[in-house]
């Protein structure tokens, strides 16, 4: 009888337990991106790096506000628009309130106007949008709303800072712009011509070719008009297979210049590259990895490694945008979307990498440090792809963003 | 300029000649069985993924040898029991079942080896550029490319000319009734047609693998343009599918080095246009643009001026 009356007790116990965890003590965010698919490698990427950033830099140290814990809840949306509506859906019938995304500026155009529309009617079951890798400019601008916030430096800013890298080389006096054909392409090309017309007009530009998207098979006829054309620098905004061959074909030719590029790096690309690439490939990407900039990042990044150590950190901002998020709800000591945009709004915070960061208020754009870096293996403390080759970071531009004001965003912000 | 021709030429002649040994292949597959392989570029990644995960292990030469035997070995297989028993239910039958396998396969290789790029490389002996002209790099390994190239075309040809396995396989081309009732086992020849032609693509991929990347796209990349070749040099014709696979090398190189417009032909004739006349994308359209179409538009001017081919004689 005794026994009985104690396992009773111990169970109703532990049930009650286990519901309180359940009810308040974690705050569902969910993880919207292609998680199988061709773009799955890059989607299921970041699904880790925001997993292991929620682990490490918010729930470990005790979570936010009274100890809720942060759960990343991941969502397939196979890099389709219309499938990240249905998947926003879902999110929203389970009670999430915090959707993340990146990969694509389309599925992003989509989601950050659902979300506005489901907030406009819904007031008392908001939803904020924590955008981390799409580039398009107009997000924070024409498009901008108040429940969506960048935490990745928009292809302007970007094209910005590789500009003025260039425009301090006295030696480029030719460049060589190539890149896929379709909007992003066109778009850095577009902000190459612009950005260089107005900081170096001398700058002759003796190419600017579009490539049909993920169908050339060799990309050495190009490699032999660059070379031709006698350019000093190439600015590309190619990514995938379509990075790596051209990499491989500039590398073969023997092309001595520097490729500037957006997305050279990590999910098996610097492995490919490998040695064809060496002191040639730059990147220009927001964070820095060699030199490790803070000890606590190497740590970190180390941890990583460990977890798991077929990955890379390549979008460090998932943690930036993860850590602020957590800040503003301290901060504000509510887990109310309404009120943690609110304080999210010209909020500043240090990364752990030590840079200041800033989420500019008009237009929901987060203000950061920009690096140039180079692909090689000399002084290489974290690689990437376990190859032994990494990026190290050459240059590094403290307000690129200051430079490109918001545009045409009229934000409307809910009366309170 | 002349740098540029110069590239452009050996350029042309090393995508050529590797677009040969795919079309070879499928040419004689095609003349021979009735049936367009259209799974003809999966056996070329087949090649390139085998050898990847064989250089990892024994090195870059031994996938060399090894790798094209596999996809050959494969490739007879499928014809044993794959094709030969579609074959009751006519060509159609056959056509979608290499269709249906070019789907499988693409789907099995991203399963066992992922979505991402191979970093599958070229030997290290022959990373060094082999000669230096106009401050340009031509890479050893493009010439070992084009070596390997020639040699499987020569001894192609001798086999096909000179050698009895040769005259049986041309007699099946042509009369397969007629080589079956004087004893020869056609079957027999048939699946051993389709297990080299499959090696021979097998191969290719090995040696495209280092250079062109190995990624789940590449025969998506490559398959279109096999097809075209075959249809351009004619069908069984091997110095067809030869002097096709040149050509169309050439003329992608060419269209993509070369930044002429409609424009500029325009103006070679004194005939300027209007900046903001309706057609003025069309002007202004350049052939590098336009490179990724012009073997299509060849395809399609062959089929209406000379239905068989550049160097073909049947019909079908």
């Amino acid at each position: 009888m005794k026994l009985r009356s104690t396992i009773l007790i111990s169970a109703a116990v532990a049930a009650l337990t286990a519901f309180t965890a359940q009810a308040a003590d974690t705050i569902k965010i969910a993880f919207i991106d292609p998680l199988s698919g061709p773009f799955a490698a890059t989607g299921t990427s970041g699904y880790k790096q925001a997993q292991f950033a929620a682990d490490m830099l918010i729930n470990k140290k005790g979570g936010v506000i009274d100890g809720q814990m942060f759960e990343i809840v991941g969502f397939d949306n196979k890099i389709s628009p219309k499938e990240s509506l249905v998947q926003l859906k879902r999110a929203i019938g389970e009670g999430i309130h915090y959707i993340m995304q990146g990969n694509s500026s389309g599925v992003a155009n989509a989601l950050t106007d659902a979300v506005k529309k489901h907030n406009d009617r819904n007031p008392e079951d908001l939803v904020l949008f924590m955008n981390y890798s799409a580039v398009d400019p107009a997000l924070t601008n024409e498009k901008c709303n108040f429940w969506h916030f960048r935490f990745d430096a928009n292809a302007n800013i970007k094209m910005n800072a590789l500009t003025d890298v260039i425009a301090a080389d006295d030696s480029i006096k030719k460049v060589y712009i190539i890149g896929q054909d379709y909007s992003f392409g066109k778009a850095v090309a577009a902000g190459a011509v612009k950005y260089l017309g107005e900081k170096r007009p001398d700058i002759e530009i003796v190419g600017n070719e579009l490539h049909p998207i993920g169908k050339v098979k060799d990309f050495t006829p190009y490699a032999t008009k660059i070379r031709a054309s006698e350019a000093d620098a190439i600015i590309t905004g190619n990514w995938g297979a379509d990075m790596v061959g051209l990499a491989k074909a500039i590398g073969d030719a023997g092309i001595d210049a520097p490729v500037y590029t957006y997305y050279a790096a990590n999910d098996g690309i610097t492995k490919t590259i490998g040695a064809s690439g060496k002191d040639k490939i730059r990147l220009v990407h927001e964070g820095r990895v060699n030199p490790p900039p803070t000890d606590e990042y190497k740590a970190y990044h180390l941890a990583f490694k460990e977890k798991y150590p077929e990955a890379d950190i390549s979008q460090f901002r998932i943690a930036n945008a993860l850590v602020m998020l957590a800040n503003a709800m301290n901060e504000t000591k509510s887990t109310d979307p309404a009120k943690v945009a609110m304080a999210l709004e010209g909020m500043e915070y240090t990364t752990i990498q030590g840079d200041k960061v800033v989420m500019r208020a008009e237009d929901h754009q987060l203000m950061q440090p920009i690096s140039i870096s180079v692909h090689t293996d000399e002084n290489i403390v974290l690689d990437s792809d376990n190859s032994g080759y990494g990026l190290v970071t050459e240059k590094t531009i403290s307000a690129a963003d200051a430079d490109i004001p918001p545009s045409g965003c009229n934000m409307e912000r809910p009366a309170s | 300029m002349l740098e540029l021709i110069f590239f452009s030429l050996l350029n042309g002649i090393v995508t050529g000649l590797l677009l040969f040994m795919l079309a070879s292949g499928l040419t004689l597959i095609f003349s021979m069985m009735g049936v367009l392989n259209f799974a003809h570029a999966s056996f070329y990644m087949l090649g390139a993924y085998f050898a990847y995960t064989i250089s990892i292990y024994l090195g870059f030469w031994v996938g060399l040898i090894v790798a094209p035997i596999l996809v050959g070995l494969m490739g007879a297989v499928v014809e044993r029991y794959g094709l030969r028993y579609v074959h009751r239910w006519g060509h159609v039958a056959e056509l979608i079942f290499t269709f249906g396998l070019a789907f499988l396969i693409e789907e099995v290789v991203q399963f066992i080896w992922g979505k991402d790029t191979k970093a599958y490389h070229e030997p290290e002996i022959l990373q060094f550029p082999l000669f230096t002209f106009f401050g340009q790099n031509f890479p050893a390994y493009k010439a070992f490319m084009l070596l390997i190239s020639i040699g499987i075309f020569i001894m192609l040809l001798l086999i096909l000319t000179r050698s009895r396995v040769g005259l049986i396989i041309q007699a099946a081309i042509h009369k397969p009734n007629m080589t079956a009732m004087l004893g020869h086992n056609v079957p027999l020849v048939f699946m051993g047609v389709f297990g080299v032609g499959c090696a021979l693509a097998g191969l290719a991929g090995v040696i495209a693998g280092p250079a062109l990347g190995t990624f789940p796209g590449m025969a998506f990349v490559l398959g279109s343009i096999v097809f075209v070749i075959v249809v351009v040099g004619g069908l069984g014709s091997l110095t067809g599918a030869f002097v096709a696979s040149l050509l169309i090398g050439l003329l992608q190189t060419f269209a993509i080095a070369l930044d002429y417009s409609v424009n500029d032909l325009l103006q070679i004739f004194n005939i300027s246009f209007d900046a903001d006349s309706a057609f003025r994308d069309l002007w202004t359209l350049s052939l590098p643009q336009i490179a990724p179409i012009l073997p299509y538009l060849l395809l399609i001017l062959i089929l209406i001026f000379r239905p068989t081919g550049l160097f073909g004689n049947r019909e079908t």
